[in-house]
């Protein structure tokens, strides 16, 4: 083997039981995504993933001297409590802002084992004869260390965009694309000064803080400029950059778990991004570019041509669902935030005992992350197979009596299909001019969908809209089915 | 274990995590971030090392304070899915 390319593992001597317990370990994380093909066998890849933790830490602990297992104790006590609360207490609606912050204690703690390496590299196998890191080595760590601190960074963005602390509006710096492309060549360049410098003992080398100080100024600056509307690919894209994070420190310490858990949820991640750039139709670099909805924003305060539509009553809505054979319902996050997914149900439970078939159909950005609708609706107890992708259900619309759209707007916005002026075009819609019926629950006429364009579908002969808060008209309309 | 070894295990991963994550059922999106969140906290293995070997303080605290976060991600992650996927009913048959 090339000294150049001799890994710093194999003077930590792991014993041969150990990598294959890592090994393990690794093709239970696997198995635990796996089990997510279907909801029948998803929790049983849950306990895998459980299991697959387990024996990685265990065998951490049991082959490394270990001077400080009380403290140690104390850290996953105490870390287990914070977490096992918040995940006991968190509200289903505020899955992406955990996500987030849970990304960014991923990327923290990155940031934190490479800092540890890098003082104590001796502990971590990674130094040569002359106590200095290993090249290899110091490469890994520095990418480490700098995807940690993007991560993080950017992930504590992200969560303040999504919890409100932090206006979802983009914030764009002048020349921010020349800032960025610098700092990120930066990072590049003092990572390859640092491999080559001769300064390259414990704690040496002032590139090393000089990466990790540029790292954590990009993840802000990386995320500061994108809207709202794209934070479901910014939350997809830092849970792919916690995969490449770990995977890194993996290299540094030769860790087989790591190594495939890295490439697992980088991948995951990715993908994700990838789904949700599709199903908005905005290519990756337009998302990273930022600045969407900024221009929607303002002009929202134009006046908009008045258009005569019709307005109906609950009333109205339950008598002709009470008539309709096949309804479709549309939930768009306008529902989650009125909380009327549960007085749904039992609007669709009521139409089910009177015989009428009810479908969900969910769009891929209906929520605020890739599949947020889906638990959403789950948690207000809708059987699963119930609820359709976008794809599956598209071609039932024309056989469909009446589409019953709450709290959605873009995803059904025929401007998609037809204006090429629009922010929409080219983004998959739901067919809701194919229904015989369309009813729409939107809290008034003013204002917009999130990417503020105004929607053909209000205006349409087979459209009633019915305006009201989104939960109280579900409400109204059940009464009115008793 | 040899870099080449590593990179060789990597590059399998990645083409492993790219077909299993594509037959994830979109329905289970949201758990499936949750959970690749609890396991890219396998990072606490990093964290364990440079805490066990009192080698430097300053390692071994950073390493304390990377065991405490990673174990939110875990128990948060683990326990936050296991939640969401307890709520995913089938029809009840009649």
């Amino acid at each position: 083997m090339l000294p150049l390319l001799a890994s710093g593992a194999d003077a930590a001597a792991t014993p041969a039981w150990a990598m294959l317990a890592y090994l393990a370990s690794g093709v239970l994380f696997i198995l635990a995504l796996r089990g997510l093909s279907s909801p029948q066998t998803s929790r049983a890849g849950n306990r895998y993933g459980m299991i697959g933790m387990l024996i990685a830490v265990v065998t951490t602990l049991v082959t490394h001297s270990i001077a400080t297992l009380p403290e140690i104790g104390i850290a996953i006590l105490l870390g287990g409590i914070i977490g096992f609360t918040i995940a006991r207490r968190i509200a289903m609606t505020d899955m992406p802002q955990l996500v987030a912050a849970f990304h960014s204690l991923v990327g923290l703690a990155a940031v934190l084992v490479a800092l540890a390496a890098f003082l104590d590299p001796g502990a971590f196998g990674i130094v040569d004869a002359a106590g200095q890191i290993l090249l290899v080595s110091r490469v890994e760590l520095a990418l480490g260390a700098a995807i940690g601190a993007i991560t993080f960074s950017g992930s504590v963005i992200a969560f303040a965009k999504l919890n409100g602390n932090m206006s979802g509006t983009p914030i764009l710096l002048p020349a921010r694309h020349i800032i960025n492309l610098g700092t990120l060549a930066a990072i590049l360049g003092l990572t390859a000064l640092y491999a080559v410098s001769p300064m390259g003992g414990a704690g040496e080398g002032w590139m090393f803080w000089a990466i990790l100080a540029a790292a954590f100024i990009i993840g802000f600056l990386l995320i500061i400029p994108i809207g709202g509307a794209d934070m479901p690919v910014v939350v997809s894209m830092l849970n792919s950059y916690s995969g490449w994070a770990a995977a890194a420190m993996g290299f540094t310490l030769g860790n087989t778990a790591m190594i495939i858990t890295g490439a697992l949820v980088g991948a995951s991640g990715a993908i994700l991004s990838y789904i949700m750039c599709k199903a908005m139709n905005r290519s990756f670099i337009s998302v990273i570019a930022g600045g969407f909805g900024a221009e929607a924003a303002s002009t929202d305060g134009a006046p908009r041509e008045q258009r005569p539509y019709k307005q109906g009553s609950a009333a109205d809505a339950a008598f002709m669902l009470e008539q309709a054979e096949r309804v479709i319902i549309i939930p768009g996050y306008g529902m989650a935030v009125a909380q009327a997914q549960h007085v749904l149900r039992e609007m669709a439970d009521v139409l089910k005992e009177k015989g009428v078939e009810v479908k969900y159909a969910i769009h891929p950005v209906a929520g605020r992350m890739p599949g947020h609708m889906n638990v959403l609706l789950a948690e207000a107890n809708v059987p699963y197979d119930e609820v359709f992708e976008l794809e599956d259900i598209n071609s039932e619309f024309a056989q469909a009596d009446v589409a019953f759209i709450i709290g959605a707007n873009d995803v059904v916005n025929p401007a998609a299909k037809t204006d090429k002026t629009s922010p929409i075009y080219g983004m998959p819609v739901f067919d809701v001019d194919k229904a015989k019926q369309v009813f729409f629950i939107k809290r008034s006429m003013g204002g917009a969908g999130y990417a503020g364009v105004d929607n053909e579908v209000f205006y349409m002969d087979q459209t009633m809209m019915l305006l009201s808060d989104a939960k109280k008209m579900v409400e109204e309309i059940v009464k009115n089915l008793d | 274990m040899d870099f080449i070894s590593i990179l060789s295990i990597f590059v399998m991963a990645c083409f492993v995590g790219y077909y299993v994550v594509w037959s994830v059922t979109p329905a289970l999106h949201t758990p499936l971030m949750a959970v690749t969140n609890a396991i890219s906290s396998v990072i606490i293995v990093g964290a364990l090392i440079a805490s066990a070997e009192a080698g430097s303080m300053v390692a071994k605290w950073l390493g304390l304070a990377g065991v405490v976060l990673a174990s939110i991600n875990i128990f948060g992650g683990f326990a936050v899915t296991e939640r969401m996927l307890a709520m995913y009913k089938k029809k009840e048959k009649k």
